[in-house]
């Protein structure tokens, strides 16, 4: 136990953690304690955007996890972090009370207008706080846990496997489309009022809710990081990297990758439910598949079996695509594109994964140049 | 080298084919306990098929297969046989390349292998000194922080077989070590061999004749599925039918 949670410490989890306290803190501090008449204000909505960041990064994080480290491709990620974000928007809906459109206390909006009578039972407890969140992170564990369950038994592999994610977060986005499903069809569910009695309009609220986003993805790396510098951790390398070898060295392979998986489900689960209180909206659409693939796209930019990388890859891309959809919305999609090409070409480790080798040649050149003291290994 | 002790590996009238091509033909053989044996035989002969078959990866289509007194291994799959004490080197010399040396062994050390007792290990002093021992074995102690990947191909297979050690194996499968070896690593590797041959069985699968006759052990010809031939290295090459399909070409 203690060398696992000694796993989570070291130099690059303390500027982890350091940037994003900075970042919560200069956030916080634009935003409600500089004058709005200031240059230097930060608008709430900007606020949630970056907010949003955060959230991508705990995907992106989660994502890295389970195919960085394990070499497991999943093209449907998205669906675990959709499923969490309807788990969070359906306790937001049952705070609207009576305050919606047709101002009946329990149903929702959209019920009323399908003329249903009363609550489907899988709504039941969604009013409390605790349960929602908790559904946040055990309904995206339970799918993951069940699909990975027969897919690594099975022995389902490479293109295969996330061709079958791909599929089951495809089948999701048409489930959810249904209006009979019972939440909201293709109109999802919106018009939130209030988290936890604080209104989530507010700037106080959508500050925290961003603070929460970076606590929380705070928490996920150093969970995954103290994973995989676990003896667990190199095994999921060995997984990765010659799984026929650590098969008949005496591993279920198959209970490894389903421990990752379930675990990394759970991760994008709370990434999702934070998610929506700050974009204020969940619907169908974050089931599409092109949602997962670009996840992927963040992490490779940012640097595949990293973890910091692919939080950066998440930030950096977003940020681009937030900028490039506002100046030249038709462009976006090629520049994704060709992003990717381009990585795949000429970074095949991201960018920290190039960041990595020009410090370690620069750290060459002054052992060899120098040679003055001994280089400590990293 | 022999000293006939009970039966640790038997294999009777195992047969196994694949769309039709019979890989193994009602192959028989039997490794006695503290046994080491070379396999020889042409390429197809059925050599990494009876591997495949004894350590679960291929079930046989008919034949026993049983390990130690009557475990039987055609019931169960890779990871309970590696456990109950097989060990296998594959014949492409199979590392994990973006570990160090030192973590290949760890990786490959006899410890629990749960997910739950890796997540939260305790690697002790006595871990750390067997996989000491095993490296001095293998005499890749200086390379202990280098990378897998940037081993040389004899170096890789040293590692392989540190790995097998590692396991503590009943039994060790050894495919093909001495391909691709310049002649002192070859050498070099039947030295290894023997010296793990002193407290374990070996079955060794090999092409190369001067290696196996460097091992000097009992040597079994297979050919298309069955055995052709069983005795000293001496007598099998005397044998007119080992000639005609093998040796003589």
């Amino acid at each position: 136990m203690t060398n696992f949670i000694a796993g989570a410490l070291g130099i690059r989890s303390y500027v982890f953690i350091a940037v994003i306290a900075a970042i919560i803190f200069v956030v916080g501090f634009l935003n409600l304690a500089v004058p709005e008449t200031s240059s230097f204000y930060m608008s709430s909505y900007v606020v949630s955007l970056f907010g949003k960041y955060l959230c991508y990064a705990m995907l992106a994080l989660a994502i890295d996890l389970v195919w960085g480290f394990c070499g497991v491709l999943s093209l449907g990620h998205g669906a675990f972090f959709a499923l969490g974000g309807y788990a969070m928007g359906m306790y937001l809906m049952r705070q609207i009370g009576t305050r919606g459109v047709y101002g009946h206390p329990e149903l929702p909006d959209f019920m009323v207008f399908l003329n249903w009578k009363e609550l489907p039972w899988y709504w039941y407890g969604f009013d409390m706080f605790w349960f929602a969140a908790l559904m946040a992170v055990l309904v995206p564990g339970l799918l993951a846990f069940a699909f990975g369950w027969f897919a690594f038994r099975s022995r389902v592999t490479g293109v295969y496997l996330s061709i079958i994610t791909q599929a089951m977060t495809f089948a999701l986005l048409l489930a959810f489309f249904r209006n009979d499903m019972g939440f909201g069809g293709n109109n999802g569910l919106t018009d939130f009022k209030d988290i936890l009695g604080f209104d989530v309009q507010s700037d106080t609220t959508r500050v925290g809710l961003f603070a929460a986003s970076g606590i929380a993805l705070v928490a996920a790396y150093l969970l995954a990081q103290a994973i995989v510098t676990s003896k667990l951790g190199k095994i999921l390398i060995g997984v990765r990297d010659a799984e026929a070898r650590t098969r008949f060295l005496g591993y279920r392979v198959e209970h490894y990758k389903l421990f990752v998986w379930t675990l990394s489900a759970m991760i994008a689960g709370v990434a999702g439910a934070l998610y929506v209180p700050q974009v204020g909206i969940i619907n169908p659409s974050e089931f599409a598949p092109a949602n997962s693939i670009e996840a992927v796209i963040w992490v490779a930019v940012g640097g595949r079996g990293t973890l910091v990388g692919a939080a950066l890859g998440a930030v950096l891309v977003n940020g681009a695509k937030t900028v490039f959809t506002g100046v030249l919305p038709e462009v976006w999609l090629f520049a994704l594109g060709a992003l990717f090409i381009a990585v795949t070409l000429f970074l095949p480790k991201g960018i920290l994964g190039l960041a990595n080798q020009i410090m370690n040649k620069r750290r060459e050149r002054q052992a060899t140049g120098a040679s003055a003291q001994p280089q400590e290994a990293d | 080298m022999s000293a006939a002790g009970d039966t640790l590996l038997y294999l009777d009238n195992v047969s196994v084919s694949f769309d039709g091509f019979k890989a193994l033909n009602a192959l028989s053989l039997v490794i006695a306990e503290g046994e080491m044996r070379a396999i020889i035989g042409p390429n197809g002969a059925g050599k990494t098929t009876m591997m495949d078959v004894i350590t679960g990866k291929t079930r046989p289509d008919m034949g026993t297969v049983s390990f130690g007194k009557d475990t039987d291994l055609t019931k169960l799959d890779e990871a309970a046989i590696a456990t109950l004490g097989i060990g296998r080197k594959f014949q492409k010399p199979t590392v994990f390349e973006s570990h160090t040396v030192y973590d290949n062994i760890l990786l490959a050390l006899d410890r629990p292998r749960g997910v739950l007792n890796t997540l939260f290990d305790k690697s002790n002093g006595a871990d750390h000194k067997r996989i000491d021992e095993i490296l001095e074995i293998t005499r890749l102690g200086d390379l202990k922080a280098e990378l897998g990947a940037n081993l040389s191909h004899g170096q890789k297979q040293w590692l392989e077989i540190g790995m097998l050690l590692a396991q503590d194996p009943m039994l060790l499968l050894v495919d093909e070590p001495a391909a691709g070896m310049t002649d002192a690593e070859t050498a070099e590797t039947a030295r290894l061999l023997k010296e793990i041959a002193k407290d374990h069985s070996v079955v060794v699968v090999e092409h190369d004749m001067d290696f196996v006759r460097d091992l000097g052990v009992k040597v079994t010809v297979l050919h298309e599925g069955r055995v052709l031939a069983e005795g000293s290295l001496d007598q099998v090459s005397a044998n007119q039918e080992v000639i005609d399909v093998y040796l003589g070409r």
